[in-house]
């Protein structure tokens, strides 16, 4: 009976030990404060470069130190995490379509959550463009040329990656301006263009290393934070960046997940660390890490970084995530059905 | 004596033994061989400084606190399991080992998904773990359940083939000489089974360490807080830096070599002290 | 868990059990259960509860849809592939590892295991990076013609890097305890070298290497993080079943990618009961 009762214990603790070690580790340090921002894989760099000054400003007008947890995935699963009980301060996601699921599923944060920062809650935005090599072999100026024979399109699954949803609404919105506005024609057109796609990779940066690393491809379709990121560190020389004629406005949004918040005593710093954002230093590190700053003065000083393009948005040209999620990457919608129809 | 037959000839010898090697080098050795380069491709310095960041060591200690729980825990397990499968005989056996069986035949993206709704926030016990403030998911306990339902049949999966061939004698034999049940385990199976176990104990152990699916989905990604080597791999890879990456990977590759120069030694050590396998 | 989940020691002999002098059933046995279901038949229920909330209706659209037929077809033909390639393979290397003495030998045994300490997505960079156009293996397959990275070849080298440990390590401790002496008696009884082998040997380690391939199948069905680097994901061609889970759930659809999981469970399931019975099976008719 004694050694059965030790052999029972040693399995209860083996459990049960790690659980207790999980949640006494939160500090009581009254002037200490820990935020857990939930973010999606590309802003790894933006935010360590904000993250200390935040820190520092936070000190001075507060006297408090605040410390951060960074977390960094996949858009989508990202925003899973959180609705599951990841207990993220702030997401700062790729969509507003997987705040709105947290909003919706996790009711975490009010569905108008939004509304809650200026610019659509979106301190800083980028868009769609075309990552080629060197020398523009094969002559690609714009979306048109993507759909020519023998053209090797990269882009990641728009059924598993955020970033892939974007690629395709731009395609999309450039199909439909060439083919005169109708919807038949833009749907033709991202058709031939997906037909040209040898590779489908699970998430944007795989669908990066596919095109940089495996050299397969003529052409990837990318944010431009992550083509100028491809371009000036990845491969010196090695690629160029092509500006189409039209593109969309991808528009990241941060929010305050103020369930959680509440919940850990952290709304005010939380909302604090959202703004400081739109703050002028804060702009300033966006635009070096490649994103398009919203303070129209810092986007004035970084003007010959970025390309004048034209963009569509979602709210007003696909009227909001919500539908254009079901419209076009939901079970049987148009991604569904172009490649259904092909066989 | 040495009869002809018991035996291939030199030639098909070196033949099979070729082939065998040459499969090898092809779908286990190059693969390797691609890690390593790719982990060495900046110089010594750069994989040092790779392995040397803060995350990397959190990941580090966690990936081997992770091993260090589950592993036990699924020693003691598999022992039970064989004993009790192979020293009785009672109906539904296969279905037992089956059902053991079964994690092997749910994908990795699955099995996270299966503690997510258990304990996920929205999950079966996700409302009651929230009242009493206890966190599985997204926490350590999340990586240990996921990592322990992963390589759970690996030990017992080992020991029940060995035990069945052994059959009971040795033990029968033990208990009518007078000797109690633990001291018939103690002296006469262990014994027995200690080189199946030691097999078992290290796949358990290289596949604790190496899991990523399961344990992607319910660590959260909390850098140098839930990462584990796996995951801290990944993280790197889509950061693009390919080197580091490599690095913690070869380092996890080499945290199985030296489980297996281990039980090498302790397979020479033992073959000195009782002269010859049993 | 408490020492009370145990059924007490003076309820040891049950009537559906057959008497035996060893102890230790009611704790090994109390063990096993408590344990597994802890550990593995709860949490696997769960999934199975999910799926049940759906309706048989939606079930059958999302669990049988033409895209997951196509992805099944993949999963499992890919995964039984590999499995037999492994079988083959795999039972040459223990072989080799078991019979003979060669310089490295330990190294090489050591290198077996490797399949399990790497982390899958690093196999799958690794091999993708070996097998595609410009890798060091696919320039040469190139030119030949052959494709391997983004096809179901492809998927099939995954998963034999895989699965190869389950092979060889399930068939080399039978091997190891196979005495000679029945193939010393085979052998003076004139029996030539390759009947020892088909007559003796084979039938001796035939379980074994049963139950490696059919882990290496189960689990080859439900890879992921490295199948999908070499995979090419394209829809009804290479897209596995695992993918089409991660699918549904970009869609916030758990209930979908339950369904998805449930079939392939039952499936592997079956699979694993049928050559575990089958091995139950061939054990009593040899009469071990």
């Amino acid at each position: 009976m004694n050694r059965r009762a030790i052999v029972s214990a040693t399995l209860a603790l083996g459990l049960i030990g790690p659980m207790l070690a999980g949640c006494s580790g939160k500090s009581a340090n009254p002037n200490a404060v820990e935020l857990t921002n939930v973010s999606y894989d590309p802003t790894r760099e933006l935010y360590q470069a904000i993250n200390p000054a935040f820190a520092t400003y936070w000190k001075q007008k507060t006297g408090k130190d605040v410390t951060f947890r960074m977390s960094h995935g996949g858009s989508g699963k990202q925003s899973r995490a959180i609705i599951d009980g990841l207990e993220a301060d702030v997401a700062t996601l790729a969509l507003a379509y997987d705040i709105d699921a947290i909003a919706a599923k996790g009711k975490l944060l009010p569905a108008d959550w939004q509304k809650a920062l200026p610019d659509n809650s979106a301190p800083y935005t980028s868009t769609i463009v075309l990552l080629v090599r060197q020398g523009n072999p094969k002559g690609i100026k714009d979306w048109g040329d993507l759909v020519k024979p023998g053209v090797q399109v990269i882009t990641p699954n728009p059924k598993t990656s955020g970033g892939a949803r974007w690629n395709f609404l731009a395609a999309w919105a450039y199909g439909k301006k060439a083919g005169g506005g109708s919807d038949a024609a833009a749907e033709a057109f991202v058709k031939k263009l997906y037909a040209n796609v040898p590779v489908l990779d699970s998430g944007a940066r795989g669908a990066t290393t596919t095109f940089v690393e495996r050299g397969i491809g003529d052409v990837l379709i990318s944010w431009e934070n992550e083509a100028f990121l491809a371009e000036k560190e990845l491969g010196k020389g090695k690629f160029e960046i092509v500006a189409p004629s039209l593109s969309i406005l991808a528009e990241p949004p941060v929010a305050v997940v103020t369930e959680n918040a509440k919940k850990h005593g952290t709304t005010e710093v939380a909302d604090a660390y959202l703004r400081y954002l739109y703050t002028p230093e804060a702009q300033t590190a966006i635009a070096h890490a490649f994103y398009r700053p919203r303070d129209p003065r810092i986007a004035e000083q970084f003007k010959s970084q970025f390309p004048q393009i034209p963009m569509v948005t979602v709210d007003k040209d696909f009227g909001g995530w919500a539908r254009a999620q079901k419209q076009f990457f939901d079970d049987g919608g148009v991604f569904d059905r172009i490649y259904t129809a092909k066989k | 004596m040495k009869l002809r037959a018991t035996t291939e000839g030199r030639l098909t010898q070196a033949l099979l033994i070729a082939l065998a090697l040459a499969f090898l080098a092809f779908f286990l050795l190059l693969p390797l061989v691609a890690v390593f380069s790719e982990a060495l491709k900046a110089g010594i310095g750069a994989f040092v400084a790779a392995i040397a960041t803060p995350d990397a060591w959190a990941a580090i200690k966690l990936t081997l606190l992770i091993a260090a729980i589950s592993v036990p825990l699924n020693v003691v397990f598999g022992i039970a399991a064989s004993w009790a499968i192979t020293k009785f005989s009672f109906p539904g056996k296969s279905l037992l080992i089956t059902l053991i069986d079964l994690p092997f035949s749910v994908s990795p993206v699955v099995s996270g998904l299966i503690f997510v709704l258990l304990f996920g926030a929205n999950g079966l016990f996700g409302h009651w773990l929230a009242e009493h403030d206890l966190k599985i998911i997204f926490a350590v306990p999340g990586i240990v359940l996921a990592t322990v339902f992963i390589t759970f049949p690996f030990v017992a999966r080992e020991l029940i083939p060995l035990m069945m061939e052994q059959g009971k004698d040795d033990e029968e034999a033990a208990l009518s000489l007078g000797a109690s049940g633990w001291q018939t385990f103690w002296h006469v199976t262990l014994p027995n089974i200690r080189w199946g176990l030691l097999y078992g104990v290290l796949l358990c152990n290289a596949r604790a360490m190496g899991e990523f699916g399961a344990v992607s989905v319910v660590s959260g990604h909390i850098r140098g807080e839930t990462n584990t080597m796996p995951l801290h791999v990944e993280i790197l890879y889509n950061e693009y830096d390919f080197v580091g990456a490599f690095a913690v990977a070869s380092l996890l590759a080499g945290l199985a070599l030296v489980t297996l120069v281990a039980k090498s030694v302790l397979e020479w050590r033992f073959d000195l002290h009782s002269g010859a396998k049993h | 868990m408490s020492s009370t989940t145990f059924p007490p020691p003076t309820a040891r002999a049950r009537t559906w059990r057959k008497p035996s002098v060893l102890p230790g059933f009611a704790l090994t046995f109390g063990t096993t259960i408590g344990w597994l279901s802890l550990i593995v038949l709860i949490p696997i229920a769960t999934i199975f509860l999910k799926a049940a909330g759906m309706g048989w209706r939606h079930f059958l659209e999302v669990g049988f849809s033409d895209r997951a037929l196509a992805a099944y077809r993949l999963s499992f033909g890919t995964a039984a592939a590999a499995g037999l390639v492994n079988a083959v393979f795999g039972l040459l290397v223990a072989w080799v590892l078991v019979r003979y003495a060669f310089p490295g030998k330990k190294v090489v045994s050591a290198l077996v295991d490797l399949p399990f300490a790497l982390p899958t997505a690093v196999a799958g960079i690794a091999l993708t990076a070996l097998y595609s156009p410009n890798g060091w293996i696919g320039q040469f397959l190139d030119p030949l013609g052959i494709k391997v990275a983004f096809t179901p070849l492809g998927i099939t080298i995954a998963l034999v890097f895989i699965g190869l440990p389950f092979v060889v390590r399930s068939v080399e401790p039978v091997l190891a305890d196979l005495g000679k002496d029945v193939e010393e008696a085979a052998a003076t009884l004139g029996a030539s070298r390759s009947q020892t082998f088909a007559r003796v040997i084979f039938p001796a380690i035939g379980p074994a290497l049963l139950t490696g391939f059919a882990m290496a199948f189960a689990r080859g069905v439900g890879e992921y993080g490295s199948v999908i680097f070499i995979s090419g994901n394209m829809p009804g061609k290479t897209e596995i079943a695992p993918l089409l889970i991660v699918t549904q759930l970009e869609q916030y659809a758990y209930e979908g990618a339950t369904a998805i999981a449930v079939v392939m469970m039952l499936v592997s399931f079956g699979i694993l009961l049928a050559i575990n019975a089958l091995q139950a099976a061939g054990r009593r008719r040899m009469g071990a």
